[in-house]
């Protein structure tokens, strides 16, 4: 997976990529993606955007998904929408959501008719309990690598900002629209003064 | 209350918890079980883990148990309504920020934005997994699975679906 098979050189630079895909092409390559996407997507959109289809370049995918990282909603729904429209503009949105989110809605939605049917059942509720305290597990592996460079870079005011919203999510439990308006404005303001006097 | 005022419910809960999942949807995690056990009190706290846990054993991007969410509120209309409120608004804002960062690609302000966006989505998610570890582990051995998980995710390279077949094994023989 580390060594991608593109051309180190390309011949020009409009060129790196391959064709243009269609409607059809975009739900497909979504769809299948989203299948086989268990415990997250992301892997496999980058293996096939860039290395099976090479529609974009690592940068360019690089780019795109640091886009739809910090932009609301779950990340690899923006991605595919940034990336369909791209190529298709709103058609193509609408081809590469539906491939990448309709066929997994098809089947959560019949397991979620299983689990109303048989939920109570004593065996199927140890069954996902297990389930879920390994998955509660992983979750917390993603957020230690995610904290790593944070920590790395001692910086005080985003540590503290990180901690006063855990605890007023998490602890207190706060709701998250009056927490978010008071956080996002905050740190903008506190990035935006440290970044200046870094100029000056 | 009537399906129509329930449907609505869920699209404007999603809705606006599409364009708060600063992060990702993970980020929303409390707020989802916030309303959906403590404020609407749709279901209890371990149908919420239950459906934490199906959502990740399915295929597809993780923002899936809103449609579980809304699957056990209001059936299959529940489920696409649910689905698309979650989706849908932060998907259009991205197609347009998109496009409007394709015409002006040497503004400052999105690196600002980014970098005061990070502190709070971390905050985020540990709040989720603060909040899934008091919903999910009851239990010593609950515990035990769970720390075992996350160290064997840091430190090798194992497929996490074992983890999670693991997990669903060892639930299975009662050690939860």
């Amino acid at each position: 997976m580390s060594s991608d098979s593109l051309p180190v050189a390309s011949p020009t630079p409009d060129a790196q990529t391959s064709q243009q895909p269609g409607l059809f092409e975009l739900f497909f390559a979504f769809a299948k993606m989203s299948l086989a996407g268990f415990g997250g997507v992301l892997v496999w959109a980058r293996r096939a955007i860039v290395e099976q289809h090479r529609w974009m370049t690592p940068e360019e995918f690089n780019e795109a998904f640091a886009l739809c990282h910090f932009l609301p909603g779950p990340n690899i729904v923006n991605l595919s929408v940034v990336f369909g429209g791209r190529f298709r503009g709103i058609p193509g949105s609408i081809a590469a959501f539906l491939g990448l989110v309709g066929p997994p809605v098809v089947i959560v939605t019949i397991l979620a008719a299983v689990y109303a049917r048989y939920g109570q059942i004593p065996a199927l509720q140890r069954t996902l309990m297990g389930v879920s305290c390994a998955a509660i597990g992983l979750f917390l592996a993603v957020i230690g690598r995610m904290m790593v460079p944070l920590l790395k870079k001692r910086d005080p005011v985003t540590l503290i900002l990180l901690v006063a919203v855990f605890i007023a999510i998490g602890v207190v439990r706060l709701p998250l629209v009056p927490v978010l308006l008071i956080a996002i404005p905050v740190s903008i303001f506190v990035t935006f003064l440290v970044r200046r006097r870094a100029v000056s | 209350m009537n399906p129509t005022s329930t449907l609505l419910t869920i699209a404007w809960t999603f809705g606006l918890m599409s364009l708060l999942a600063i992060g990702g949807a993970n980020s929303t995690i409390p707020e989802m079980h916030r309303v959906a056990v403590e404020a609407q009190h749709w279901m209890s706290d371990s149908q919420f883990s239950d459906m934490f846990a199906i959502a990740q054993l399915s295929p597809g991007p993780n923002v899936l148990i809103v449609t579980l969410i809304g699957f056990h509120v209001a059936g299959v209309a529940g489920a696409l309504v649910a689905t698309f409120a979650m989706c849908g608004p932060s998907a259009m804002c991205a197609y347009f920020v998109s496009n409007l960062l394709r015409r002006s690609s040497h503004a400052s302000w999105p690196a600002i934005f980014q970098a005061a966006l990070v502190p709070i989505s971390i905050g985020l998610m540990c709040a989720s997994g603060f909040v899934l570890t008091l919903t999910s582990d009851r239990t010593w051995a609950a515990a035990a699975i769970t720390i075992t998980a996350a160290v064997l995710a840091l430190v090798t390279r194992l497929n996490p679906i074992w983890m999670l077949i693991a997990g669903g094994l060892l639930g299975f023989a009662g050690v939860v």
